[in-house]
């Protein structure tokens, strides 16, 4: 019998899947970023009929309210020449195609090993809490067992983020730059001078 | 059969399997769709009053009695005039854009709730939600931008993108403060915490509720989350993607009749949403003032619609009296200025919640 989160479970994978071939299929590139969005909300859909809520919502926040903006931002911006992306694609073909192979190849490695022992299934660390809501359930695991490794992957963030800025800014000579507050605390005498001019005369 | 019986029962309340609902989500999604819609209408009216107001002038005046009619005739106007699609233009983005607009603002209200109990859907992750919904709305702008194929909307678009996004961390940090003190991100819980723990309790009057609301404890939050919800709905004196002066009319530039009509419907209904936010957020909600009898025999409902209203008479007269801010000041007030602050907020309101055990902890008050 096909319940409702089943039939959800189909509708959200078909649209993802299809999603995601038409972000590689189509010609515009803006077009497949909004099909990588499309792909992000459906991946959403199906967190939270896992009933993984709060992972769910963080997936659009971040990735669709904000990497795929940023994304966007750039693709928009791009003048690109569809004509000559589409000349060199036999080209390419050969090292595209040995690539996917190899990536399906690891995939079905893993898939087709990966077990999960009963002894681990019976005595996993954090036995699943069903009266707990979710975000207060990995806020009590992110914060206690994974501390270290959260603060590593946000120092390494930060990290990036400071080699992004240091790289991009150039502290040109010759450039007229504002300091707001000396602008907002000037008082009218410093900036104005009355002068009484003789007519016919000028300064 | 069972499948479409199932959902038929929930969604409408026709019982085909079993016992029907007692009310289909359908049916009360309709009404709330209708009473948000009629309120709207009203909103406009009373923001384009508000501002001639300010100026000295009658505003619209002529369509009904003060005028009361103008925005149906302005619905009817839109929508029986002729669409204009840009030869040049990208045709299925063009028209989605409006479309994810207005739907995207519509979707948030699901969880809003306007009184005890009265919220169509509530989720315990509410204010995620939101958040989350109201992030996915910049998608209607940069998509509008960049279909019309112009120079204008698309740096309009460009525009906007920045700014909803940089404003965002900011909100995004407000919230997070306010999650501290009450430790539950159900919409109707943060309502009720400000309702059951607070300033007037702490002074031994709990009938002053109004001390209770997180709108004075957090007062730095309460100016931060406002001058940022209008910043993020592109509300003057933020209002560069859509600046007249510069950019003709932004991102809108190349549309006309119901696509436009949909982005207008769906930046002021964006902008109900954040004044109905603001109210539950940092004016408790549907709760009264003053818990007394005179206050109390007024139901929720009208007390959170006055208290929305409230603050988008504030956004109106913003509006109203302040000059348009220039681009870069824009920027240097949302990353310079309201990250730092909220960021400090949050470890400062962090640190008091440790250091003293207050805070409502999700309902378990110790």
């Amino acid at each position: 019998m096909m319940t409702l989160p089943l039939f959800f479970f189909y509708l959200f994978s078909i649209i993802a899947v299809a999603s995601a071939l038409m972000v590689i299929v189509a010609r515009n590139p803006v077009h497949s970023v909004l099909y990588l969005i499309v792909v992000f909300v459906n991946s959403a859909g199906l967190f939270m009929l896992a009933g993984a809520e709060f992972l769910a919502l963080i997936l659009i926040v971040v990735y669709v309210g904000a990497v795929a903006v940023l994304f966007l931002f750039v693709v928009m911006m791009l003048e690109v020449d569809f004509g000559q992306m589409r000349r060199g694609i036999l080209q390419y073909m050969p090292i595209g195609v040995v690539i996917g192979a190899i990536l399906l190849l690891e995939l079905l490695l893993v898939a087709g090993s990966f077990v999960i022992t009963p002894e681990v299934m019976s005595s996993s660390v954090i036995p699943i809490d069903n009266t707990m809501e979710n975000t207060r359930a990995i806020g009590l695991v992110l914060y206690t067992r994974y501390v270290y490794l959260f603060q590593a992957a946000g120092a390494v963030l930060l990290v990036a983020m400071i080699g992004a800025i240091v790289l991009t800014l150039r502290h040109k000579p010759n450039i007229k730059r504002q300091d707001v507050v000396r602008q907002t605390s000037r008082k009218r005498h410093e900036a104005v001078e009355i002068k009484s001019v003789k007519s016919g005369e000028g300064l | 059969m069972d499948l479409l019986g199932q959902s038929l029962d929930y969604l409408f309340g026709i019982p085909l399997v079993g016992w029907g609902t007692q009310v289909g989500f359908v049916y009360k999604g309709l009404l709330l769709l209708v009473a948000l819609l009629i309120f709207t209408a009203y909103i406009l009216l009373a923001d384009r009053k508000i501002w001639a107001a300010v100026q000295v002038r009658r505003g619209p005046n002529v369509v009904g009695p003060f005028g009361l009619l103008q925005s149906f005739a302005d619905l009817l106007k839109f929508v029986f005039k002729e669409p204009v699609l840009p030869a040049g233009s990208d045709k299925v983005v063009f028209l989605l854009a409006p479309l994810v607009m207005a739907t995207l603002s519509l979707a948030a209200w699901v969880v809003i709730p306007i009184g005890p109990g009265l919220a169509l859907a509530d989720i315990n992750l509410g204010i995620l939600y939101i958040f989350a919904i109201s992030s996915l709305g910049v998608y209607g702008v940069i998509m509008g931008g960049w279909a019309s194929n112009s120079k204008y909307p698309f740096l309009g678009s460009l525009r906007s993108a920045a700014q909803m996004v940089s404003y965002e961390v900011s909100i995004g940090l407000v919230i997070i403060t306010v999650l501290l003190c009450v430790g539950s991100l159900n919409l109707s819980h943060i309502v009720i915490a400000q309702y059951e723990m607070g300033l007037a309790h702490m002074i031994g009057l709990p009938q002053l509720t109004f001390l209770n609301w997180f709108w004075l404890p957090l007062f730095p939050m309460f100016v931060i989350f406002f001058i940022s919800a209008l910043a993020e709905t592109n509300r003057p004196p933020f209002d560069l993607p859509e600046a007249e002066s510069e950019l003709v009319a932004g991102f809108m530039v190349e549309y006309s009749s119901t696509p436009y009509l949909l982005f207008m419907l769906g930046e002021y209904i964006a902008i109900i949403l954040m004044c109905a936010l603001t109210t539950i957020l940092f004016l408790g909600g549907w709760t009264a003032p003053i818990d007394l009898p005179p206050f109390t025999w007024i139901p929720g409902v009208v007390w959170f619609v006055i208290k929305t209203c409230l603050v988008f008479f504030m956004f109106a007269m913003v509006k109203a009296f302040v000059p348009r801010y220039r681009y870069d000041q824009l920027m240097r007030i949302g990353w310079k200025v309201f990250l730092p602050i909220s960021l400090i907020m949050v470890v400062i309101v962090a640190f008091v919640l440790q250091l003293t055990g207050w805070g409502w902890h999700g309902g378990r008050i110790v």
